[in-house]
């Protein structure tokens, strides 16, 4: 006979609101307490001089008992008449948030504690997002301590009212409300007990109406590959599936580094090998061909294939008694893969009680935060939000875990598909050279980057700059969205891959002109700091000026001349740069003009000493 | 749909395969108990049918004669590499300790003996979160401080399974494998794969051992279930805890929070 998983419960909610009371008495309730607990417990409380204590059930720590607070948290199996739970019972005192946090992510459902007397407090808000931030879907809530006010209706229905607002904020919205009392152990099992104007479930069936955890085998195949061994003649991959199904047969892409090979064999012990191994099992894979595989590699198939790059943007929750700040060097531990990255900014913090984004310098232990963090090369990263398994990591500081997060790259584009610089092909030397072109032309070519927000003025400032350098007698030319996307161009959107791929052809264009011999200046927003890099590559040394022309949003945004951000704003424009898609700052740009220190004429001016300053022979 | 065994059994090979990949070198405890047998096959599966590391047991000279004929049994059809550690005696260990805990204390000295002479970074141990309540606080990888203790106050935040498996060079590691099996799991198990399990833990004359310690502080329950058939059965209506017949537990109520604070098991 085949048994199902038990679904995998957390208790979360204010310390103090009777998490583990509950959880005591529900299991004595379901007759799974063993034999002489109860005698135990009421001597314990005895001793303690304290009323019958459930929670000393869990409390497994004698500090726990005598502070009556859970430290940390702990497993138990719950088995109901028609169900099985494995219930995780996390601490809620703020200082523990680490201990919930860690019991939480194992969760597929979570039952909400609340005391039908007290408010919702920010406690209770941060967990609720805590457990939406980690996946947690299927939320069940409980108002415990209903003897308090006499089983009063008024004061379950006023709680419920107050905590179903407070969590649609959120974006929860509870599979049920249920009132209970764990000290008189009513409505756990049997509603019996309950006046009769409630005409809800019991806990308990609640509990068994809970959804059942969505398998991962339906996802794209992902393995991250956890060692190598030898085995006889053979090299196997080690490695469990976090998502997905792998056969024999079926092609590898192994990222980052893109190799392939294909399955020969799944290796099983004891009995005969696999056919196929899905979502949850540890495979033991030897491939058709010698590869070189090491740990961190994530196997997927061609098709669904993780995104590579080296910057994306993370929702994290901060642990560390030390402030995050943006620059912190951490490293990033997603399964067996290790990454160390750099926090390039700090995009805003959450504030629980309100839930709005704030603008922070800093973040502090137990925030919550929207980052952007930038690896030292390409990493393969899923969104969570689409592949959950592989779209959560840990952040450590040495051998402290300092925070943890989810990915959301949906904003950055995919290297994946980046063609390398024709490597095969022998470069023609020209006979004219670079320096009789300086020459003839009183100038050394270059490309002027600019750099920023749409409205933050490059545009304006890319005309009035060629003007005044051809009248000053340079050979000069602008490239800008006008006169490349309806040319060169034309055959791109505005997915983060197309606007990617825009940018390279601009860089390798203007790289054309400077070549050339002209002061060739381009106006792209081109927010990625990747695909400036490149472009700077493209260009020989030296010759390429990165100029940031800088306005932050809401000046941009007060500006908007052609009405794009309202359009953005309204939903109307989809990965609108500032609104729903990242503008990454340059780290060290050659020039930053500010237009909204200085007006136009001025930042031409100080345009027009740079470039005489860089160009002129 | 694969069954919950089968879900337990690969979480945990995946925490062994972990273990080894990250924690050199790496031992682990046999304490020839239905645990551990059943850890030793799971790192058998992780591994294709190797044990790719040694083999441990706490040798205090007083299991019982049938847990010793066990081990010689097992040690000669699987080609284990296996490492007796002996304990030192009684008179080392604490004594504020109540008197069948100082016997258990016995384990923590020898294991810390051990572990200081052969250097190992990680320790496999096959103990479960619902056998004591001190142990169900655990982490599947729990750092212990250079004299073996347990700091349980602090312990790392373990989140989902990206584990958590560097640390100073002083730091030793205990791995948890199966932290989230029960006692009918484990039997359940046993059953399914056929795993060898010492002939102690099936009743003769009435009684049966259903947890197995020293031979001087553990003792036999009343019981008829002779086949594991039986034992689940007997499991699935009980309402005895596992380790009513172990000794230790029962002295005063920190004293297994003592012990494991200490570095026990």
């Amino acid at each position: 006979m085949e048994r199902a998983a038990p679904l995998v419960l957390v208790l979360a909610g204010h310390v103090d609101h009777g998490k583990s009371s509950l959880l005591g008495r529900l299991l004595h309730e379901l007759d799974l307490l063993p034999a002489g607990k109860a005698e135990e417990l009421a001597a314990m409380s005895t001793r303690r001089g304290v009323p019958l204590e459930w929670s000393f059930v869990l409390d497994g720590f004698q500090a726990e008992r005598d502070q009556a607070i859970t430290l940390d948290t702990t497993r138990v199996r719950l088995k109901t008449p028609n169900r099985e739970f494995v219930v995780i019972d996390a601490p809620g005192h703020k200082e523990l948030l680490k201990n919930m946090i860690g019991g939480a992510s194992a969760a597929a459902a979570a039952l909400l504690v609340l005391d039908v007397q007290a408010g919702s407090e920010e406690q209770t808000l941060r967990h609720a997002y805590l457990l939406k931030l980690l996946g947690i879907r299927a939320l069940l809530v409980a108002i415990n301590k209903m003897d308090l006010p006499g089983y009063a209706e008024a004061a379950f229905e006023a709680r419920a009212r107050e905590v179903t607002a407070a969590l649609a904020r959120i974006g929860i919205e509870p599979i049920a409300i249920v009132p209970v009392s764990a000290r008189d152990g009513a409505n756990l099992r049997e509603r019996g007990a309950m006046p009769g104007w409630y005409r809800g479930p019991s806990l308990v069936a609640a509990l068994e109406a809970l959804p059942a955890a969505t398998p991962d085998r339906v996802l794209p195949l992902r393995m991250p590959v956890q060692d190598v061994y030898r085995h006889g003649e053979r090299r196997v991959l080690a490695g469990r599936l976090d998502s997905g199904r792998m056969a024999v047969g079926d092609e590898l892409v192994f990222s980052p580094s893109g190799r392939t090979g294909k399955v020969a064999e799944l290796l099983s012990w004891p009995g005969p090998a696999q056919d196929a191994v899905e979502a949850g099992d540890n495979a033991s894979v030897v491939l058709d061909r010698p590869l070189v595989v090491e740990r961190g590699d994530v196997a997927s198939h061609h098709e669904h294939a993780p995104k590579l790059t080296a910057v994306f943007d993370a929702e994290i929750f901060w642990l560390s008694a030390t402030p995050l700040v943006p620059g912190r060097e951490l490293t990033m531990q997603l399964g067996p893969r290790a990454a160390a990255v750099r926090v390039q900014a700090i995009r805003h913090r959450i504030d629980v009680a309100t839930l709005a984004p704030e603008l922070a310098g800093t973040i502090a232990a137990g925030e919550i935060a929207s980052v952007t963090l930038r690896a030292h090369e390409l990493i393969a990263v899923d969104d969570f939000a689409a592949m959950p398994a592989t779209g959560r990591f840990v952040l450590r500081d040495a051998y402290v875990t300092v925070g943890g997060g989810i990915v959301d790259a949906s904003g950055y584009p995919d290297h994946r598909a980046m063609p390398d610089r024709a490597r095969n092909l022998t470069p023609m030397r020209h006979q004219v050279t670079e320096t009789e072109r300086a020459s003839r032309f009183g100038h050394a070519g270059a490309v002027i980057w600019l750099t920023g927000l749409s409205a933050s003025g490059k545009s304006t400032l890319a005309m009035a700059l060629e003007r005044r350098l051809f009248d000053g007698g340079y050979a000069t030319f602008v490239l800008d969205g006008d006169n490349v996307r309806r040319g060169l161009n034309a055959n791109l959107g505005f997915s983060p891959e197309d606007r990617q791929e825009n940018i390279r052809r601009v860089g390798e264009a203007a790289a054309l002109f400077a070549e050339a011999g002209f002061v060739c200046i381009t106006a792209f927003i081109s927010p990625y700091c990747d695909d400036r890099r490149r472009a700077r590559a493209a260009v020989a040394k030296g010759h390429f000026l990165e100029v940031y022309v800088k306005a932050d949003l809401a000046a941009c945004e007060a500006r908007d001349p052609k009405g794009l951000y309202r359009r953005a704003r309204e939903g109307e424009l989809k990965g609108f740069t500032g609104i729903d898609s990242p503008y990454e700052e340059p780290e060290a740009p050659d020039l930053i003009v500010d237009t909204m220190q200085e007006n136009i004429a001025a930042c031409v001016d100080k345009l027009i000493e740079f470039v005489a300053a860089r160009c002129r022979v | 749909m694969p069954d919950y065994l089968h879900a337990l059994e690969q979480q945990s090979i995946h925490v062994i395969r972990e273990a080894h990949a990250r924690l050199k070198p790496l031992a682990m405890l046999w304490s020839l108990g239905k645990d551990s047998n059943t850890m030793l096959w799971l790192v058998r599966k992780a591994f294709l049918g190797r044990v790719p590391f040694p083999v441990m047991l706490l040798d205090t000279g007083n299991e019982f004669p049938e847990v010793y004929e066990f081990r010689d049994r097992l040690l000669a059809e699987w080609g284990l590499d296996y490492v007796n550690a002996a304990c030192p005696p009684i008179e080392a260990t604490d004594a504020t300790l109540p008197p069948a805990a100082r016997a258990a204390a016995r384990k923590t000295l020898g294991l810390k003996a051990i572990i200081a002479e052969r250097g190992f970074r990680g320790i496999l141990l096959g103990i479960r979160r619902d056998e004591q309540l001190i142990r169900g606080k655990e982490r599947v990888f729990s750092p212990r401080r250079p004299d073996g203790s347990w700091d349980f106050r602090n312990q790392p935040a373990e989140f989902w399974d990206h584990y958590q498996t560097d640390f100073p060079a002083d730091v030793h590691v205990r791995v948890h494998p199966l932290l989230a099996w029960t006692e009918l799991d484990i039997w359940r198990y046993v059953e399914r794969e056929r795993i060898p399990v010492c002939e102690l833990y099936f009743a003769r004359g009435g009684k049966r051992y259903r947890s197995l310690g020293e031979s001087d502080i553990t003792f036999p329950i009343e019981s008829d279930a002779a086949t594991i058939p039986e034992i689940i059965a007997e499991l699935e209506r009980t309402r005895q805890s596992e380790r009513a017949g172990r000794a230790m537990d029962h002295e005063r109520e920190d004293t297994f929070e003592r012990l494991r604070a200490a570095g026990y098991m």
